[in-house]
């Protein structure tokens, strides 16, 4: 456990951007864990008489037009975005790697798995979640839903490509000749390599989870409008944006910063990968 | 190359075909009658059961479908409930803007990702590159919408130099001034996806880079320049080619958001705009004219890429 945790750790002391990266992943975590003791003031208290205040030494990031605290909406906004984080990774990774791995090992269920992936590939990444948004409709649990089918489809894709390369690995071909059974390679050979990679995809399928829910929100169609998102900020604040500058400034940047530093960390760990997986984990989408 | 292209048009069309039945039957997944759906909520019995022998939704669906699928080849995409009037009509009045927004967009992700992607990649290492590189990853995390926001609060409220919404077509009044409207919106589209091809430029260069024939052609005296334009990039760009069907998806997925944005009158905002009206025929001909472009574009893409390198094997 300890050596796994090192070997997780040395890309970052090499590299101190990704190392900030990380450091900003686990301050937002903690934001959004904290949030009621870290937030100055209730994130929907109403106040009329400090409507649209620029930043100041009581709302360091200003109010919006109701009056509401700017920072304690955005550290609110963390608790979302790690919530639709972790659930579209959760969902990608729960539904993409078995369907990626069964469809490696059994050649017959895998053209028609990997069939289905094309056709749900063919539809633009957004276009495929404002779909299903529109079947199932607006929510935070549909969003991620939506927003999890669409990194589904290249989670198990990556995931179907690593284990036809692992397939044909020596030890593997060794393990198969000496009778071992499908299932005992999965467990031995195929899932332990696969952690890497995955993880890999993991902080990038994160990092796109954040654009996509923003997008959903700033349409209207992601997390209802009570709840304090980055999305639903900006997309509130949109029509202040020449009175109030900064009232979009600060959730876009919470955004940004977030995808950025996943972007930092998933780099970081892609290039310490064997380089034979490394190419293999470029079709993520938008 | 015939039998090359023979089997990857029959690839496409059978993912055509297979996206079609899921198209068809989104209108179907949608919760209620689909005839209300059809109709709106405001629709009388009269008018429903009219409809129902109209559209033979009394037959089986699997005849629905295939009689669904004559209609669009004949062009026929139902109705839109909205505007009363085609959806192929609807569609084809948002087109121009979709279509020049993405060309223009481009335009400008050539011009600034391939470029930049070469200079950072002959620089490699230096404090040059890290700069480069780290501005575009930034860029490829920064919302679009986000982008936009604040090009409107600079170039048009501030500065006034860019108008801030709307388009009006280049074929009325203004003639192809009218273009100055897609600027920022164009810009806004360009910068996440110019950051993924300079990275891209940049990550193929240096792949190329280190190859054996490089090797030999610095070896063989060739000025270090002309190595550069004529052995690397011109290997490289073929990385590039390939990204440009992924490229377009992004385009379609962002533009949805940039239209609305800049309240532009394209196929982006018509998709939001019939979500929130229910306008269901629209959504589903939207959906199934994109998936048909995206489905060509990555056609030509394979099929271009086979001509530029004929060591591309089929897969």
């Amino acid at each position: 456990m300890i050596a796994a945790t090192r070997s997780f750790l040395v890309p970052f002391i090499r590299r101190p951007v990704a190392a900030a990266g990380l450091g900003i992943l686990v301050c937002m975590t903690a934001a959004a864990i904290l949030a009621p003791i870290l937030a100055p003031y209730d994130p929907s208290k109403i106040e009329p008489i400090s409507r649209l205040l620029p930043p100041n030494a009581a709302h360091w990031f200003g109010t919006d037009q109701f009056g509401r605290d700017i920072l304690s909406r955005v550290i609110y906004g963390a608790r979302l975005a790690l919530l639709i984080g972790v659930g579209v990774v959760s969902f990608a990774l729960i539904t993409g790697v078995p369907a990626g791995v069964l469809s490696a090992l059994y050649p017959r269920f895998g053209r028609v798995m990997m069939r289905l992936i094309d056709v749900l590939m063919s539809f633009p990444a957004l276009l495929l979640a404002l779909g299903l948004i529109v079947i199932l409709g607006r929510g935070v649990s549909n969003a991620i839903l939506a927003i999890g089918v669409v990194y589904l489809t290249t989670t198990s894709r990556i995931t179907y490509g690593l284990t036809l390369r692992l397939r044909t690995e020596t030890y593997v071909e060794a393990a198969n000749s000496m009778g071992a059974g499908a299932l005992w390679t999965i467990r031995k050979h195929v899932l332990p390599n696969l952690v890497s990679p995955l993880l890999v995809q993991a902080s990038f399928v994160f990092a796109f989870a954040q654009l996509s829910a923003a997008s959903l929100d700033f349409l209207g169609l992601g997390a209802p409008p009570e709840i304090p998102s980055w999305g639903n900020m900006l997309a509130e604040g949109r029509i202040f944006i020449t009175r109030a500058p900064w009232l979009l400034f600060f959730p876009g940047f919470a955004i940004a910063i977030t995808a950025f530093s996943l972007n930092l960390v998933g780099d970081a760990l892609r290039d310490r990968l064997d380089p034979r997986f490394r190419n293999m984990l470029n079709g993520n989408r938008r | 190359m015939g039998s090359y292209a023979m089997h990857r048009t029959a690839a496409a069309v059978a993912t055509l075909a297979a996206a079609s039945v899921i198209i068809f039957f989104f209108i179907h997944a949608i919760p209620g009658d689909p005839l209300y759906v059809l109709l709106g909520d405001s629709a009388t019995p009269d008018q429903v059961d009219a409809l129902r022998t109209r559209l033979g939704l009394d037959q089986p669906i699997v005849f629905q479908y295939f009689q669904w699928l004559a209609n669009v080849a004949r062009g026929d995409l139902g109705t839109s409930i909205f505007f009363q009037a085609p959806v192929t009509r609807v569609i084809r009045d948002g087109a121009e803007t979709s279509i020049l927004l993405a060309s223009i967009t481009m335009i400008w992700i050539t011009l600034i990702g391939v470029p930049v992607g070469v200079i950072a990649a002959m620089r490699h290492g230096s404090w040059l590159d890290q700069c480069l590189s780290g501005v575009a990853m930034l860029l490829a995390s920064i919302p679009t919408f986000w982008v936009g926001l604040y090009l409107i609060l600079i170039f048009a409220a501030w500065l006034g130099w860019l108008p801030s919404s709307g388009y009006p077509s280049i074929f009325e009044q203004g003639g192809l001034t009218n273009l100055r409207y897609l600027l920022l919106p164009s810009l806004a589209l360009a910068a996440p996806n110019a950051a993924l091809i300079l990275r891209l430029t940049r990550a193929s260069m240096l792949d190329v880079a280190r190859e054996d024939y490089i090797r030999t052609a610095r070896a063989k005296g060739i000025r270090p320049m002309r190595v550069i334009l004529r052995h690397i990039l011109r290997n490289a760009l073929l990385a590039v080619v390939s990204a440009f069907g992924f490229t377009f998806a992004a385009l379609i997925s962002e533009a949805v958001v940039t239209e609305t944005v800049f309240a532009l009158p394209g196929i982006g905002q018509l998709v939001v705009q019939s979500i929130l009206r229910r306008d269901y025929p629209v959504i589903q001909g939207i959906i199934l004219v994109t998936v048909v472009l995206y489905l060509a574009v990555n056609l030509l893409v394979d099929l271009s890429y086979r001509l530029l390198d004929p060591r591309v094997e089929l897969s």
